[in-house]
């Protein structure tokens, strides 16, 4: 109760700067609106149906190309943990492909795939790819020696080692990789979206740039950010939280 | 009075037989074992044990007597890198269904309810679907956990976590049962009635049991054998049936006599040189002024 009186107490306060500084006119009104002219942006891109279908868009391209990650990145990551072949000559690579900022993969993109939805997703996929394989990889090294000994004195193998041990075992990490992907992906997907028209949510901001319609860009942002904490915070973290209850990493209460 | 003393000590000890086990009539035989880790540490040397089928043995020794390496090796999880260890006459190649190793943690699977880990052990032991339920409910039934059987693995108290464990290695039902210092993170009162438990269940089937230990009382009170090792190099210094009946008391006034004829055995191979053992009766009553 009292963290969320703390937590609104300082967004009122934020807003209220906000607004003192725009009404101070140090900057001009129209590149620096404040937080109402922001809001009415907001409710009019949103209400005309733009917003809405940005978002429908960039969703989309989101959802399928995280598919992709998370179906090449688990399992990748898996092999990386248990097969030497893959943790002698593959991970170099994962590791040394990590560095690479994934918006620099667009120019390659575009130049393959033309200006169209698969250069985003080949994007962003790279982006979240190597952090899900990274982060699955830890996961299982991460499991309790003593589980993988049970395992084998009870005579677990095959099939029913790797998808009743291994990956819940796992699984925490995995879960905790799979948000890291999600955020990486996030990222990739609105650099990728502003550099050239694709109908999302970063295309949205740009035309907001180029008709310098300040608060539109600002209401664009405004949504961008709440997706992303529906996203993280309310979907992702129950997740992780439920999970690590379940595993008995936490106490219940 | 003295003599009184000594007559009874004697007595006592005369309980203790060394055990003589053939080769060719044991179910489990361990020949010149020798085990050296890579960094060069001797865990075992010329090791050789054999134990009838239905024996309850106790390996007791300090700490870096190589009794984990020895258990570990009748499991399979470790190789040895000298000698043979057999069981029916085959060698041990490495984890097999006669066996089942039981460690000091529960290690049940935590997002398993205690059902679900005994199902999924039967499951990997290739018992029928069918037969799985019943038999898991029976054997949490065996260990007096009914009514936690929807329960996850860390709602359960240490205690309870062990008999789940237990459960778990009785339902399986192999022949051979390794455990290694199984109740050695329990409080004593649970540890006394984890020791009852597995010891009824022991009378009743005919399970061989070795149990890897380092507390003398424990190795008396459970074994029908006790085979004391020693460390640097791991080795086994003696090697003893125990001729008392089941369920022993723990007050039995005979048993510590034989407690403290162990311990001055394991003090002796622990210190720095095992040099020849001191008088008998003067350790003797040493040992009675300290108890």
């Amino acid at each position: 109760m009292k963290s969320w009186a703390q937590k609104l107490g300082v967004m009122v306060l934020l807003l209220a700067v906000w607004e003192g500084l725009a009404r101070l006119g140090v900057w001009s009104p129209h590149l620096f609106p404040g937080p109402v002219t922001v809001a009415k942006s907001l409710f009019a891109v949103a209400a005309d149906g733009r917003l809405g279908a940005a978002v429908v868009r960039s969703m989309g391209r989101l959802g399928r190309a995280y598919l992709i990650s998370v179906a090449i990145g688990v399992p990748l990551g898996l092999a990386t943990a248990r097969l030497s072949f893959f943790r002698n000559a593959v991970k170099p690579v994962v590791m040394g492909l990590q560095a690479l900022p994934s918006i620099c993969w667009l120019p390659l993109a575009l130049l393959w795939f033309g200006l169209n939805d698969s250069a985003i997703l080949f994007v962003v996929v790279m982006g979240s790819v190597l952090a899900i394989a990274i982060a699955t990889e830890d996961g299982v090294n991460a499991i309790d020696p003593q589980l993988i000994r049970v395992a084998h004195t009870l005579g677990v193998r095959g099939a029913r080692f790797s998808f009743g041990v291994l990956i819940p075992a796992a699984l925490p990490g995995i879960v905790t990789g799979l948000k890291l992907g999600w955020s990486f992906a996030w990222r990739a997907l609105l650099a990728g979206e502003l550099l050239f028209v694709s109908g999302g949510l970063g295309q949205l901001l740009t035309i907001g740039r180029e008709l310098m319609d300040v608060p539109l860009v600002m209401a664009v942002m405004l949504a961008i950010i709440a997706l992303g904490i529906l996203v993280d915070r309310v979907f992702f973290q129950t997740v992780e939280r439920r999970v690590r209850r379940r595993w008995g990493l936490v106490s219940s209460m | 009075m003295l003599r009184a003393l000594l007559a009874r000590w004697k007595s006592s000890l005369r309980l203790f037989q060394p055990a003589k086990v053939h080769p060719q009539r044991a179910k489990i035989s361990v020949a010149e074992l020798g085990h050296r880790y890579a960094n060069k540490v001797v865990a075992l040397k010329d090791v050789n044990l054999n134990i009838r089928s239905g024996e309850f043995v106790c390996l007791l020794g300090p700490s870096g007597c190589g009794k984990s390496t020895l258990l570990y090796a009748l499991a399979g999880h470790v190789k040895p890198t000298g000698g043979s260890v057999a069981i029916d006459g085959k060698p041990i190649a490495g984890p097999g269904p006669n066996r089942l190793l039981m460690f000091q943690e529960a290690a049940l699977f935590p997002w398993m309810t205690v059902l679900g880990n005994l199902k999924f052990a039967l499951a990997a032991r290739g018992v029928p679907r069918a037969q799985r339920e019943p038999r898991a409910r029976e054997f949490i039934r065996r260990v007096h956990l009914n009514g936690f059987e929807d329960s996850l693995p860390h709602q359960l108290s240490g205690g309870m976590k062990m008999r789940a464990s237990l459960a778990r290695a009785l339902a399986v039902d192999s022949a051979v049962l390794l455990m290694d210092e199984p109740f050695g993170s329990l409080d004593a009162q649970t540890r006394v009635h984890m020791q009852e438990l597995l010891q009824s269940i022991w009378l009743r089937t005919s399970k061989t049991v070795v149990f890897v230990t380092h507390d003398v009382h424990e190795a008396l009170m459970l074994g029908t054998r006790v085979v004391v090792m020693a460390p640097r190099p791991g080795r086994i210094v003696k090697d003893l049936e125990i001729h008392l009946p089941m369920p022993r008391m723990p007050e039995d006034a005979r048993l510590d006599e034989m407690a403290r004829y162990l311990r001055m055995l394991m003090r002796q191979v622990e210190g720095p040189e095992g040099g020849p053992p001191p008088p008998r009766p003067r350790t003797s009553s040493e040992m009675s002024l300290q108890h």
